[in-house]
């Protein structure tokens, strides 16, 4: 029980930390005009990281599996203009079919 | 509800920014952050089953998305925990996976107003989406917007973990439910939202290198930093007309 509460203790810090450290430590920094060019990019280098990882890695390892099939059913819906949370089910209907099928197989 | 649905969607706001629009409130961050809440339920939900089913009863994962705020994080943290790792093992991942914030902190850093604890504080509501959603397009962020964006995201995470924990294990293994797919989808929204233009296209193709190259090799979280190293994509002279209108001399 106490180990549980540790753990939660610990990482909340970090997370705190972690989200805080930069606007601490500056009270914003001037960015140049190239700079902020840089910055604006980030968001499109971090989402595609992200949907990366979440997608086709386990660990450190590149994993192929029902989450890819999911993604590509929410790319479908995407391309429809479907709201953000039909794309989040959509997605979730198509890994869980793949489930399905992989227990009926296996 | 039901004005919330119409242009907070996928499409992207930040083109119009600098137009004549009013400057966002934080109701318009509130608005834009509902469709992201309702997307983090199942996530949540998943949260609380998880924690559930790894023994940590029905309080402790309300009380770790309420401290902490990061589906990451928690589940980086839970996870490795699951598997018979140390607590240091799991605060380690857990930070690394979070290490993300810390250049979103800069970027977003002229955004927050106050001394320093206040800014600490306001910082708290970095959260991906929120991030994404109050980002001007131009490298400045919107401090109102990313505030009230993750108003809604943090009440929807708090309530689902709490749903997925009172229901826990009268569901069993969530992953029949395509939960694994959710996070995924997510964050391809977004990105959907983001790419608007052949620079920023670029930019996520050189991010998905980098990502994919340095996942084998480098510690989960690591290669989500190295990945922003793509942005530098904007020291190349402009190929394309560029939908932010900064103007950017090329050279001298």
């Amino acid at each position: 029980m106490s180990r549980t509460w540790l753990l939660i203790a610990a990482v909340s810090v970090i997370s705190f930390a972690l989200k805080a450290a930069a606007p601490m430590i500056s009270r914003g920094w001037e960015l140049s005009g190239r700079t902020l060019a840089v910055v604006a990019l980030m968001p499109a280098a971090l989402l595609t990281a992200l949907v990366l990882t979440e997608t086709v890695t386990t660990g450190q390892h590149i994993v192929v599996d029902a989450r890819l099939g999911g993604l590509t059913a929410a790319a479908v819906a995407l391309r429809l203009r479907a709201p953000m949370i039909v794309v989040v089910v959509v997605a979730a209907a198509a890994s869980a079919a793949i489930h399905a099928i992989a227990g009926q197989l296996g | 509800m039901g004005r919330s649905g119409r242009d907070d969607g996928d499409t992207p706001d930040a083109d119009f920014a600098d137009s004549k629009k009013p400057d966002p409130t934080y109701a318009d961050g509130m608005r834009k952050g509902l469709p992201v809440a309702l997307a983090l339920i199942p996530i949540g939900l998943t949260f609380g089953v998880l924690g559930r089913l790894d023994g940590l009863g029905t309080i402790a994962p309300v009380a770790f998305s309420a401290l902490t705020f990061s589906a990451s994080a928690q589940f980086a943290a839970t996870g490795v925990v699951a598997v018979g790792g140390s607590i240091a093992a799991a605060v380690v991942s857990a930070g690394l996976l979070n290490s993300r914030f810390v250049p979103m902190g800069v970027a977003a850093s002229s955004a927050f107003t106050g001394g320093r604890l206040r800014r600490a504080v306001q910082a708290q509501a970095l959260a991906d989406a929120s991030w994404v959603l109050a980002s001007r397009g131009d490298g400045t962020f919107d401090r109102k917007l990313l505030i009230g964006a993750t108003v809604p995201q943090y009440v929807s995470w708090i309530a689902a973990t709490w749903a997925g924990a009172i229901v826990g294990s009268q569901i069993g293994d969530p992953s029949r439910f395509g939960i694994d797919a959710v996070f995924p989808a997510f964050f391809l929204a977004l990105l959907a939202g983001e790419v608007r233009d052949l620079r920023r296209f670029q930019v996520a193709l050189v991010a998905a290198a980098i990502t994919l190259a340095l996942v084998p090799v480098l510690p989960p979280g690591i290669p989500l930093v190295a990945a922003c190293a793509a942005s530098l994509l904007a020291f190349l002279p402009p190929s394309a007309p560029r939908s932010d209108g900064s103007p950017r001399p090329a050279e001298s």
